[in-house]
């Protein structure tokens, strides 16, 4: 019971084909409350896939999915948002046309209580109803809302605060990475999925993003990260998982992990090592 | 028994002119992504080209389908050269939308050279039936399937063995890494339309052969019939879409025998509708796919709403209403009440193309399912008129909402492709269900406006009932795009998958705005019913539903005021400038195409 309530989240066996192609063969991990665990390798290695499996916007040909001890596996999106699961996208997914604010506010929709009352059936229409009618509950929530939104931003400095009303599409690719994480922050997560963070960042904004994962992980927040920048990775993991062709080929500190050949090989190419094994054998 | 092998045949030769369509659909939707709505305004000019060389030039056969086909390959260059490579770099929704105003622009084109009533088009073969087993085939029979075989023939060995159709299957395949290895992305999709209306064109002829008739109303049917077929058989899968399209041949063939020749195309639309549902990818789709990438916020254009400050909205609106108390003429109030009425159904659009993304085709039908409610309503349950519309509304939420959600799955082309359908399919059940919709004949005697007792006969009292309710719609809808609601709905259009990640159901809130949609729409066709006092079947048609597009276009995608605004644009200058009515569809369609390239975020921006 103890274990259950330590254990955030757990993968058994996941796998996931795309025609003879398999994404993620067969991976194993598990995630302990607090903890920090970094899944690298070489581009194409089924990170992404991985999250999409978890996150439930894809679903596993086989293994299973546990979410503080209970079965997700296959579980909609939705419902796993719901459930306390946030994730960013690697390629930056804001949504262009809507402001920074709006963005963040969207992060908050599954907490939204007052306006989105939980009655079946009826739900919808009387959400309609509320969201023209707008009594002062639900106004209330609105402006809490907007005032976390406010304190959610101005973790990220000057960065975005000035920009609060402008559409997302205006901003620095930096900037929308930044929204991403406020959008993720803003449903108060259990488990936060961070999909290169600061990819297309240069070295003094990597260290700003670097400094707020620490701060995130020192709250106490659960995180799984992809990140190809293993300076960051080793400062902040607990334990580093090395992935190359869907398969999980290290897992460990991270120390560990980047001494092991396996590792070497996967990231300086089969072409080289294959050829120096001919090389050997001759 | 040997009738059912004569509807076999029946269906097969259909299936096969379905085929030359739908094969041209899968090859464009296979290079570019794109479904070409005006598919069959090439079919439409193939068949007009054909009746003028047979029945003026009289031209032997073989020359009149080389005619044809080379003529309506001219047409597609031109539509591709001019139309959609000026696109290539925007938003998606903009080439979608391109198609839909070529379309019009060219049946437009055609039904103003050649008249709208149908011609005869003779086959110039021999009129004789061989006996075939139990059934019987005739000389155009083996006509249509030659030419089918042949074309297909002609197509395997140009994708399988020329140089520029590896190329097209190459782009097909991989657009970006076609074009790194050298491939000439333009020349490839000039092929692809060439070879399409080609195909396209020849089949309009010899459906013209077939029928021995051709009218401009040819063109909506086929391009509808061509997409059911190339969805079915799996969107740009080649082979898929000729066996789509056989099997789209025998299914209305089938059904055609068992209940009748006015059900034909409700069994194309219902197939359509099950395979949309149950198998989006079509028949023949290979297992899941990975999902795809992002597209964030490409759909629409990125633009800023142009600020309208309060005091000039108000300002507007009491001129507005203060009109009738001035010595106005009754024509120019007559045109007003025409704009208040569609700048209803432009709202309801806008809300639902623009707010939340589903660009709908069928929203005509909406107004057909409040029209019918509330007419039926006051006529048969002597319902008060002002009660009746409220129904008309409220049944046009429900009922529309319901009749759509099987789309909620789709994205971007499919959405229209469902709506168009869907709305064909109110449009033919209207006709077919004679003892509620009295069919054919239409309702006649439907009460005029009244409210508490009071009928509403003057242009004035019609022009205050439609203008407060507009407003009244108008201002709700800014409300509701103020609440969560509104950023929910902005958010799944810009990107549905990051939406569903923070928990937003796309089945809730597309059917939120659908609800709220509908009702507008109902209500606008309420009031529309009583202000006519005659309705049927065409009262409410696809013309409809394109012109609130262009409109919503016109205003801005999403733009309360801008939908008002562009109804009263596209009502109000034809009406200025006096253009005869047939040219206006016509002038709607290049607006269309006009806003499309130049100004895509619309006069007021979108929200």
């Amino acid at each position: 019971m103890a274990e259950q309530h330590t254990t955030m989240l757990s993968l058994r066996g996941l796998t996931r084909r795309f025609g003879g192609l398999t994404a993620v063969n067969a991976i194993d991990l598990d995630l302990a409350k607090g903890q920090l665990v970094s899944i690298i390798g070489p581009n194409g290695a089924g990170k992404t896939t991985l999250f999409n499996l978890v996150t439930g916007l894809d679903r596993p040909d086989a293994g299973e999915v546990r979410f503080e001890g209970q079965d997700i596996t296959g579980l909609s999106p939705e419902r796993l948002a719901a459930g306390g699961i946030a994730r960013t996208f690697q390629l930056g997914r804001v949504f262009g046309n809507l402001s920074v604010m709006d963005n963040v506010l969207i992060g908050a929709h599954t907490r939204l209580r007052a306006v989105k009352p939980a009655v079946p059936l009826i739900g919808p229409l009387l959400e309609l109803g509320l969201a023209l009618l707008r009594p002062a509950s639900v106004r209330a929530e609105e402006e809490r809302l907007r005032e976390e939104v406010k304190a959610i931003l101005a973790r990220f400095g000057e960065r975005l605060l000035p920009r609060i009303d402008q559409p997302a599409y205006s901003l620095s690719y930096a900037n929308r990475r930044r929204v991403e994480i406020a959008r993720a922050l803003a449903l108060k997560p259990r488990l936060l999925l961070l999909d290169e963070p600061t990819a297309g960042m240069n070295p003094t904004e990597t260290t700003e993003m670097q400094g707020l994962v620490a701060e995130l992980k020192a709250e106490g927040l659960t995180i799984l990260l992809i990140e190809h920048k293993l300076e960051m990775v080793m400062r902040l993991s607990d334990r580093v998982i090395v992935m190359d062709e869907g398969k999980k080929i290290a897992e460990g500190p991270g120390e560990v992990v980047r001494g092991d050949p396996k590792v070497i090989e996967a990231y300086l190419g089969h072409g080289l090592s294959g050829k120096a094994e001919q090389e050997s054998a001759a | 028994m040997s009738s059912w092998l004569d509807y076999t045949i029946n269906g097969l030769i259909v299936g096969n002119v379905y085929a030359l369509v739908a094969v041209g659909l899968a090859l464009i939707f296979g290079v570019s992504r794109l479904i070409n709505f005006a598919q069959g305004s090439i079919y439409l000019v193939g068949a007009y080209i054909g009746w003028v060389a047979v029945v003026q030039l009289h031209t032997p056969l073989p020359l009149t389908i080389i005619v044809v086909a080379v003529a309506a390959a001219l047409v597609g260059l031109v539509i591709e050269r001019f139309g959609l490579r000026p696109l290539q770099n925007s938003v998606r929704i903009a080439p979608l939308l391109a198609t839909i105003g070529i379309s019009f622009v060219l049946d437009q084109l055609v039904m103003l050279t050649f008249s709208p009533n149908p011609r005869a088009l003779p086959s110039q073969l021999p009129d004789v039936r061989f006996q075939v087993g139990g059934g019987t085939i005739g000389p155009l029979d083996l006509l249509i399937a030659g030419v089918g075989i042949t074309s297909a023939l002609l197509l395997f060995v140009f994708l399988r063995y020329s140089k520029l159709g590896w190329a097209v299957r190459a782009t097909a395949q991989d657009r970006d890494a076609a074009m790194q290895m050298g491939v000439d992305v333009n020349r490839v999709n000039q092929a692809v339309f060439g070879i399409a209306a080609a195909l396209g064109g020849v089949s309009g002829l010899l459906v013209g052969m077939y029928y021995n008739q051709i009218d401009t109303a040819m063109s909506l049917q086929a391009t509808l019939k061509g997409v059911v077929a190339e969805v079915v058989g799996g969107a740009g899968n080649v082979p898929g879409a000729v066996i789509g399209s056989l099997l789209l041949g025998l299914v209305e063939s089938y059904g055609v025998a068992v209940f009748g020749t006015s059900y034909r195309n409700l069994f194309a639309f219902l197939l359509l509708v099950v395979v949309l549902v149950l198998r989006p990818n079509g028949l023949f789709a290979s297992a899941r796919q990975a999902p795809p990438e992002p597209l964030t916020g490409t759909f629409i254009a990125p633009s800023r709403p142009v600020r309208i400050p309060r005091w000039a909205l108000l300002v507007a609106a009491a001129a507005f209403a203060i009109l009738p108390l001035f010595p106005v003429s009754f024509y120019v109030l007559q045109t007003l009440i025409n704009a208040w009425l569609l700048g209803m159904l432009a709202l309801s659009l806008t809300l639902v193309a623009g707010t939340i993304g589903q660009v709908s085709l069928g929203h005509a039908a909406l107004l057909a399912i409040g029209a019918y409610t509330s007419a039926l309503l006051s006529l048969n349950f002597s319902v008060p008129v002002g009660l009746a519309i409220i129904g008309g509304g409220l049944m046009s939420a429900a009922l529309g909402t319901a009749l759509i959600s099987p789309s909620f799955r789709l994205r971007g082309h499919y959405v229209s492709i469902a709506t168009l359908a869907i709305g064909e399919i109110v449009s033919l059940v209207i006709l077919n269900w004679e003892s509620v919709t009295r069919g054919p004949i239409g309702i006649s005697g439907i009460p005029p406006l009244a409210l508490f007792g009071y009928d509403l006969i003057s242009a004035t009292s019609i022009y205050w009932f439609s203008f407060i309710v507009m407003v009244v719609l108008a201002l709700l809808q800014g409300r509701l795009l103020g609440s969560h609601l509104g950023r929910s709905f902005r958010a799944i259009r810009d990107d549905d998958i990051a939406a569903r990640a923070y928990g937003l159901s796309l089945n809730r809130y597309k059917s939120l705005a659908f609800i709220f949609g509908g009702f507008a729409a109902g209500v606008s066709g309420g009031i529309a019913a009583h202000l006519y006092s005659y309705i049927n079947h065409e009262t409410f048609n696809t013309q409809q539903s394109i012109l609130a597009l262009t409109v919503v276009i016109l205003g801005g995608l999403g733009n309360v005021v801008g939908a008002i605004v562009g109804s009263v644009a596209l009502v109000g200058l034809p009406e200025v400038f006096r253009i005869a009515a047939e040219y206006r569809i016509l002038i709607y369609g290049i607006v269309l195409l006009l806003l499309v390239r130049f100004r895509p975020q619309g006069l007021l921006g979108t929200m």
